[in-house]
């Protein structure tokens, strides 16, 4: 749950739900950013999201960074990613 | 004039600007080895120091990856109360399973949530009884499920600090623009700063400096720590997540003690911005605001430390809705997730660590988090286990 993960911004849904297409490690979803509007998001952006929530704007190298020390983390990470497939905000 | 000083500060923030930058070096053990030496030159000799890593993040890298090893023995890490599902008590959460249980209710909840125990059983034990809950990757997520079940009311647990409170109070404000009259959020989010100033007040433990949260902060910013170094005269840095931002971090703190300095310094900048989210803030006091009081596991009652929703959302608001017993539950007797959770004692010092409680059948909520401190000791702990092994001979 606290797992901030990184992703990718595809595509800024406007939609009016604060939307945008992520992809994270290969999954695709939607998630809100609306807490980062301030940062005028836009296709390929990297973003850190917490449940589902981007929270924080990082560049690039942060992202692959963390991706890599989430990835050694092992059943926290495969939990966290079972998880995202999962979700479907829409 | 202590070696320390020899050691320039400049040299150490260049690890952040250029050599932390690229992932294989994330990895990089001689790194490590150098800031471990640069620890080791700044302590001063026969002093012990005390460090409270704050967060269950920062916990789980420092014995996944065996930091302490990196570190002199002179320097003790100190696990902090930074774990949301550790903190809950059990009244809470035997107060969520009793609306859980009512059969027009579909509660939704964190995965994590799932085996923290009750008084009565966990999400677990009542899902298995029947009890209608699911997991949810976001409380946005819970949404969804409101709108497929018009005849069910939903509920979501909520828990965590302020990382995840913003999730929370946009939920609730997408659930008001949606028109959504069946959703609602039990409210259990907790606030970072009370927590560590009761533990500032607490005469069990003496500390020399803390290891800051990272992803709260991105939040809250760093200025709320300010209070620390100004009136109890501890440095604070706030911390990034990789093993070589722990070892810098401490190395950080030691410099500002060498230094006769104790100030709120930001080793997370590449997250965390001094001034925190603004907008997440702006939300979550939209929709959420002080509780007078709230009880802590372990931590007992702390003055305005957890967040309620406002009277202006009372209608997604589960406690303004359910009756729910509100009964405050005592913690097992064996069990001391209170000790652990104030650094007053490590994990494996508890009595039932490893033994009765694990993560397979936790009694404490430590054991059930992976970022818990128990958890984190009884996967990673490497040393300790022998420790825990000589501890359970005598």
């Amino acid at each position: 749950m606290c797992l901030g993960i990184p992703g990718q911004v595809l595509e800024v849904l406007n939609d009016g739900a604060d939307l945008a297409k992520v992809d994270v490690s290969g999954v695709r979803r939607k998630v809100n950013i609306g807490l980062l509007e301030h940062e005028q998001l836009g296709a390929g952006d990297w973003v850190l999201i917490h449940v589902g929530f981007a929270l924080s704007k990082i560049d690039e190298n942060e992202a692959e960074a963390t991706l890599d020390m989430l990835k050694g983390m092992g059943q926290a990470y495969t939990d966290e990613m079972d998880a995202l497939r999962e979700s479907m905000i829409e | 004039m202590t070696y320390a000083s020899k050691i320039d500060r400049e040299q150490i923030t260049h690890y952040k600007g250029s050599l932390m930058r690229f992932v294989d070096e994330f990895r990089d053990a001689e790194m490590a080895q150098v800031l471990s030496a640069q620890i080791m030159s700044l302590c001063e000799p026969g002093r012990q120091y005390k460090f409270m890593e704050v967060c269950g993040g920062h916990t789980h890298t420092i014995y996944k990856h065996g930091l302490e090893d990196y570190l002199p023995n002179t320097v003790t890490l100190v696990h902090g109360p930074g774990c949301p599902v550790c903190v809950i008590p059990m009244g809470r959460v035997d107060d969520a399973i009793f609306i859980a249980t009512r059969p027009d209710v579909i509660m939704t909840t964190f995965g994590d949530m799932m085996r923290v125990p009750g008084g009565r059983g966990s999400f677990f034990d009542a899902k298995a009884q029947g009890a209608d809950i699911r997991m949810v990757y976001s409380p946005l997520d819970s949404l969804r499920i409101a709108k497929d079940n018009p005849d069910k009311r939903v509920v979501f647990m909520a828990i965590g600090f302020e990382t995840t409170a913003p999730s929370s109070a946009m939920t609730v404000l997408r659930a008001k623009a949606l028109g959504l009259d069946n959703f609602s959020i039990f409210c259990n989010h907790v606030t970072i700063i009370p927590a560590i100033k009761a533990i500032l007040d607490s005469p069990d433990l003496r500390l020399d400096g803390f290891i800051g949260p990272g992803h709260v902060s991105t939040v809250i910013g760093c200025r709320p720590y300010e209070f620390i170094s100004r009136q109890y005269a501890k440095p604070l840095v706030t911390a990034g997540f990789e093993p070589l931002d722990i070892l810098q971090s401490i190395a950080m703190i030691l410099v500002q003690l060498d230094q006769g300095r104790c100030e709120v310094e930001n080793q997370y900048t590449r997250v965390v911005p001094w001034n925190g989210n603004p907008r997440a803030l702006e939300v979550i006091s939209e929709v959420m605001e002080l509780r007078p009081y709230f009880e802590w596991r372990g931590l007992g009652f702390i003055s305005h430390s957890a967040l309620r929703v406002r009277d202006a959302y009372a209608d997604f608001d589960a406690e303004q809705i359910f009756e729910m017993p509100g009964v405050r539950v005592a913690d097992p007797k064996a069990c001391q997730c209170g000790e652990v959770l104030k650094g007053v004692l490590k994990p494996w010092e508890c009595k039932v660590f490893g033994t009765a409680c694990t993560p397979e059948t936790p009694i404490g909520t430590c054991m059930v988090s992976s970022e818990g401190a128990c958890a984190a000791y009884y996967n990673f702990g490497r040393f300790t286990r022998e420790r825990v092994k000589e501890a359970t001979r005598t």
